[in-house]
This record gives C-alpha cells, structure tokens and sequence, in this order.
C-alpha cells in the first residue's frame, strides 16, 4: 500500500534538524530499492542528485536477496568525532554529530572510523555529508521504511 | 552539472573523449530526441549491425535525478533483429547512473579484440578485462561478479550480457541491475558483437535547478500525483499482470500461437494468483515510489535430498506470462517461473522468444521441421522442460536449425515455411494483445514494432467497451498522435506507466522549474515529437524499410478478435494512412 504523507511544502524545513529525534529503519523488508530519501536528501539543499545524500540505498548483494538502508544511526559515542583532528564534529544532543563546514579539511578519516559506513562524501565540496536527523526523508519514503523516532 | 555531455568511447582504440553539445539538447529535449540524432550521425548507411561501425547510444533527460519517475534509459542501436532501427528502454538504476556520471548520452563504438566491460566512474573510463568473465553460464553469476569487483554500490547501474548476448542471437537482451532489461530488438546481441560483457556507470554530481523553491513544490505535486493515482496502484500492487485475466475474458489473450484467444487454466498465470502464492518482493526503479517489479519465489525440491529446497526469485510481467505461457500452452504456474528463469539466466528477449517457440511448435506438430532438425527435441504445448531446453539451444545453437531460430521467427518462416503462422510485424516478434485492428496497427507501424509504440491495443480495449467502430483513418490519426506525443515522454525519459501523472501541463511546469527553456511551449513539444517520430522513419527509410513491404502474418485475420475478424484490406489502409502523416 502506498500512503505518504507529505507535509505542505512551506511548512518543511530544516527546523526538524533541532529536534532531538534519530532517523531509523523500522523495516528493511518494505524497502523497494527506490531511493527517494537519497533523492529527498539532497533536494533539501535544493538540488537533485545524490551529491550531498547522507542516506544510501543498496541490495545486499542482487536486488533478488532485498535492500539495507545505511544511515547513521546516532551513536552516543561517535567514533567519526573522536578521530577529527580539527574538531570540525561536535556531539548532538540527541547522539550522533554536527559538522562545522567551516573547521573541516577535508581530511576524511570520519569516513574509515563510521563502522557503518554511514559518513559518505561530497565529491563536490570535498567534505562529509552526515546525517543531520532532520527526518526530512522519512515523509519521502512511501513504504514506511524509515522513521524517525526520539532519542533515547 | 548540465544534460549536454556526450561520452564517446571507442572499443577498437579504447579510447574516450567527451564532447559538450548544448545543440541537440537544447533541439531535441535528451532521451529518444537525442539518441535518434545521434544514431543518424554516428550509424553509416547499411551499416553492420554486428560490425565495429554500429553504435550504441543511451541517453537520458533534463528531469533525470531530478523528478520522480523520469527513470528510463533510451537505447540506440541498428537492430541484428529487424536490419533497421534498434530502440529499446530500460529503468533500473541506468538513467541516475548516467546523468549523476554527468553525462546526457553515451556512444560506445568499435569493437575489443578480447572481451571488455567498461567501468565509468564520472569522468573516469576503465577497460577492463572482461575474458575471465566471458563465457559464464548465467547473467546472474555475471552480475555478482562485477557487483564485487566495482564499488559504489546502491550509486552505479550494472548493465550486462548474458550468453545469448555472446552468442549474437539477434534477439538477446541487456539485463540491468537484475530484472530489468533492454529486452527488445536485440541490443544483447550488439554488446556480444562487440565483445563488450558489461558496462558499469555511477557518478555523484549534483544536479542543480533554476529555482529549487518552486522545484521542491512542483517535485511534491507530482510525487502526491503519482501516489494517489489509481494506475500507478494497479502497477503497484498485482502489476501488468493484472490484465492476463481481462485479456483472457475479453479473448484477446494470444494462445497457442494465436490459435486461440484465451486458454484453459489462465487464472493459474494470473498477476492475482501469482501474488498470492509466489509474490517475494516487489521491487522499484531509482526514483520511483511505484514498485512495479514483482518477484515470485519459485520453491523447487532437491532430488537427492529430503526436506532441501532450492528458492529462486523469478520476475514476472505480463509479456513474459503472455509469451512464454498462453502462447506456449504453458499454465502450470512453476513450470512458467522456471521457463521465464531460464530465459533471463541466458539473457534473451522474453517476447521475441516466446513468439520463436510457438512458431517451431506450430511447425513440429505441422511436420514442417521433424526431430532431425530439432535434434530428438519434441516440441509440445505446455511441455515446460521442453521448451527449457530448445531455449538452451537457441543459444548454444549446436545445428543449423537452432541458429535460424537465433535469428528470429520470420528468419526461421522463410527458411522451413510456415510463414502464415509467423507472428512478426516488421521482423520483430508480437508483443501479447491480439485486441483488434489498432494493436496490430501499432505493431505495423510503430517505429520499433512495439505495443508502447502507441498503445492500439488500448484503444480496442475501449472501443470493445464502448461499441465505438472507427475507420482506419480515424485510427491511423489516433495513433499517430500517440506515438507523437510519446515521443516527448521518451525524450524526457519519463517511464510511460507515469505518462498520466506527466499530462503537458506537468511536463511545461517541469522543464521551466529545471530551467531547460523558459519559453517553451506545448505547440514546441508536440512538434519535437512529431519531428522525433519523423527522424526516426528517416533512419529507417535509409536502411531500406518501405511500409509497402510490411507483411501481415495471415494467422492474425484468421483468428478472431474481440471486434471481430480483420480484414487485411482494413489494416492495408491503417498502414497508408499512418505513413501519409508521417510525410
């Protein structure tokens, strides 16, 4: 069954960054492989593309064997901000991290320390792209697939 | 990034260029607009379709990663099939891939020595070896095997060839990621002919819009569109499945090599009976919420082991069911998954070879070719081991009577006879509605001899609904107008289940909100089709097409459709009138 909800466009925005919620996967056997949260991720920056997704969809080896969602998943003790060296990543409230754009180098050791490979990169501005848990993607995904639920 | 980056790449010389080129985009819209330039420029006349000088082109559109559903890849070739025009369209992941690599088409031209796949990682092309990989068995297993060599899973389309496609059967298709194909008219072959194994593409560029205010509000409308769309449901939820029932009731199911319109046991290969006991997953295109992939789950007992089972994820549609099971007599539901498995395994067309088996059944039980020729193979309706095997054959082609097959069905007619009975419409193999005289019109007279050329058979659906008998004037001009205006929707690339949801409102709104060109009008789209649609009957006119030559299989005025028997005279002057238009 389809059903999403859209929230009226004016009234998205990144506010729901603030919220102290994490995005998490509620279940994978619904994923259908469409990757609108990839898309919706970028768009919120106002583009198309995957350039600056903080959220990936991939089949675990065929599309046959089903689909995984990586994303962050906001651990409290991130290991991607203990190996910053200059401290561009602070800790969110909620669990998880902040970028400070303006701190990063570029260096891209948060990359190798995410077990879940969940720090991807833009190519483009040459830094991370982490996931802010603004929930932004979760009223793109039409399975219910993804929500966002508050932190623990 | 912008749409107007053409790769080039030469396998003879492996060799790559890029080359910006603002003016065909800007013309001809992307997709189809595009390719059939492209092909025009690049294909020399009577060109080889196995030789180095065929090209393969793809393109995609300026709303590709940027709107939902404007997914499909167009693909351009010289058809080994038909001798002329080749297109086909695949989704998958292939039309992101392309664009966010920063490309609007790639050519791929010449030919390796030694077996190749190309990787492209945006600006980065590889030839790789392809020789350890060359040979195997199964598409899938190819599939796996590069899936672990490349990365960027989840970013990148894997197109690949099976060994149909090595084989140069003139109809082997180009599976992508799994499960989705450029099915039709051969482009396997052309990959084979080029000893070109597989083409992987992922990139990360961004895609930037003239306003992304309104682009965010216009992308919700659309996407609200499309989820609330009650066709978009149907796709969803049973799939094209959904209409093997109706069709079987209306009697415009082709069955038995069109001896019949409908057939015992339909509902056991029904969309409503396969999604109740084998329905595994349903699968979606990158950007597009529909999912209308469906994936049985075919269970299959190990013979040498008690309580050991074999599961396989078998995708099912309605041409598939249509082709290698009304057609085949085949309605034993595992017996259908394990026929359509093997001809995705080997990668081939689904239709095309559908069509091939039916004709051979015809011809065996006729007498016109025995057991020498199919080498002890007993050819009978619904015998789904059988037909597992000839479909093996087809590919390893060991005698000269499993290569004609290879070569399609009106090659395998004028060599054994039986031409009365060969289901092809412009040397392409009939797609499963046997509707009345608008589907077999489309068939004549679409550019690629495809039902989604302009949809006839829908338009006899609703005149046998309606009571409503049209002239073949009056249907040449409707389908004129359609397969006109699908034009637009292959240059935008958006998949035609969608082609509700992009009414010409949608698609002006769209192009002006991605900045394609700010005046555009509809009289400006409608006549990109129609000189798109024109274009392409110019290629095919250079390579010899003439639609005074088309011939009308005599089976289909023999067996009768839900508007009664045609009449090839009828059907005559739908043709003319059709290529009228089109002068």
């Amino acid at each position: 069954m389809l059903k999403l909800k859209l929230f009226k466009a004016e009234k998205r925005s990144l506010e729901g960054g603030t919220v102290a919620g994490r995005l998490t996967v509620l279940d994978i056997d619904k994923c259908v492989g469409c990757q609108l949260c990839m898309f919706a991720c970028s768009r919120r920056f106002g583009e198309g593309g995957f350039a600056k997704s903080a959220i990936r969809v991939r089949s675990i080896g065929g599309v046959e064997r089903g689909f995984t969602v990586i994303v962050c998943r906001a651990c409290p003790d991130p290991p991607c901000m203990k190996v910053c060296v200059t401290n561009a990543l602070s800790l969110r409230k909620a669990g998880g991290v902040t970028l400070n754009p303006s701190k990063c180098i570029g260096c891209g050791r948060c990359v190798d320390a995410c077990p879940l490979k969940a720090v991807f990169w833009d190519n483009e501005a040459n830094k991370p792209n982490i996931c802010v848990h603004c929930g932004y993607c979760v009223n793109y995904c039409p399975y219910r697939v993804i929500g966002l639920r508050e932190a623990r | 990034m912008t749409l107007d980056k053409i790769l080039y790449i030469d396998l003879s010389k492996r060799r790559f260029h890029v080359r910006s080129r603002p003016d065909l985009f800007e013309k001809h819209i992307g997709g189809t607009g595009v390719a059939i330039r492209l092909l025009l420029e690049e294909c020399p006349e009577k060109a080889d379709p196995l030789g180095p000088e065929n090209p393969i082109i793809f393109a995609v559109g300026p709303l590709t990663g940027l709107f939902p559903m404007a997914s499909k890849t167009v693909a351009m070739f010289k058809s080994p099939l038909t001798g002329n025009l080749g297109e086909s369209h695949a989704g998958g992941r292939s039309a992101s891939a392309i664009r966010m690599a920063g490309y609007g088409a790639i050519v791929v031209k010449g030919t390796s020595e030694t077996p190749v796949y190309l990787a492209i990682y945006g600006s980065d092309v590889y030839f790789r070896d392809a020789s350890g990989i060359w040979g195997i068995e199964s598409s899938y297993t190819v599939g796996r095997i590069i899936r672990e060599l490349e990365s960027e899973a989840g970013l990148r389309t894997i197109m690949r060839i099976g060994r149909a496609g090595e084989k140069m059967v003139s109809y082997a298709s180009v599976v992508v990621e799994t499960y989705r194909h450029f099915g039709r008219l051969g482009l396997g072959a052309v990959f084979g002919s080029k000893k070109l194994k597989a083409i992987t593409i992922c990139g990360k560029h961004s895609v930037n819009v003239k306003n992304p205010q309104a682009y965010r509000i216009l992308y919700d409308k659309i996407l609200q569109l499309t989820v609330k769309s009650q066709v978009m449901r149907k796709y969803h939820d049973i799939g094209t499945s959904s209409n093997v029932i109706p069709l079987n009731e209306l009697k415009a199911l082709p069955s038995l090599n069109l001896r019949q319109t409908s057939i015992k046991n339909a509902e056991n290969i029904s969309g409503e009976n396969l999604a109740e006991k084998h329905l595994g997953r349903r699968v979606s295109c990158s950007h597009c919420p529909v999912a209308c992939i469906h994936l049985a789950t075919l269970r299959e007992p190990y013979e040498d082991e008690p309580y050991f089972y074999k599961t396989t994820m078998v995708p099912y549609d309605y041409e598939p069911i249509y082709s290698l099971g009304s057609m085949l007599g085949l309605t034993e539901t595992n017996e259908l998954l394990k026929l359509i498995d093997e001809v995705e395994t080997q990668g081939l067309d689904a239709i095309s070879t559908g069509v091939v088996l039916a004709w051979a059944t015809e011809a065996y039980e006729k007498g016109l070719v025995t057991s020498m020729e199919t080498m002890g193979l007993e050819l009978k309706w619904g015998d789904g081991e059988a037909y597992r095997e000839a479909v093996r054959r087809i590919v390893s082609q060991p005698n000269e009577f499993y290569s004609t097959l290879a070569r399609g069905v009106e090659k395998a007619a004028s060599k054994y006879g039986g031409m009365d009975f060969a289901l092809s419409f412009g040397g392409s193999e009939m797609p499963g509605y046997h509707t009345g005289p608008a589907a077999h019109l489309t068939f004549l007279t679409g550019a690629r001899h495809s039902h989604l050329d302009s949809a006839g058979y829908s338009m006899d659906e609703d005149n046998a609904k309606t009571g409503t008998k049209m002239t073949p004037k009056q249907i040449a001009e409707a389908l004129f107008k359609e397969e006109s205006w699908r034009q637009v929707l292959s240059s935008l690339v958006v998949c035609f289940f969608a082609r509700g949801v992009y009414k010409p409102d949608t698609v002006l709104e769209s192009l002006k909100t991605v900045g394609f060109n700010p005046d555009i009008t509809l009289e400006d789209l409608n006549r990109i089709g129609v000189e798109t649609l024109k274009s392409k009957n110019a290629f095919k006119a250079r390579e010899g097409f003439s639609h005074k030559d088309l011939k009308i299989p005599r089976r289909i005025v023999e067996t009768e459709t839900p508007l009664g028997i045609l009449e090839e005279e009828f059907i005559r002057k739908g043709i003319e009138e059709f290529f009228r238009l089109l002068q």
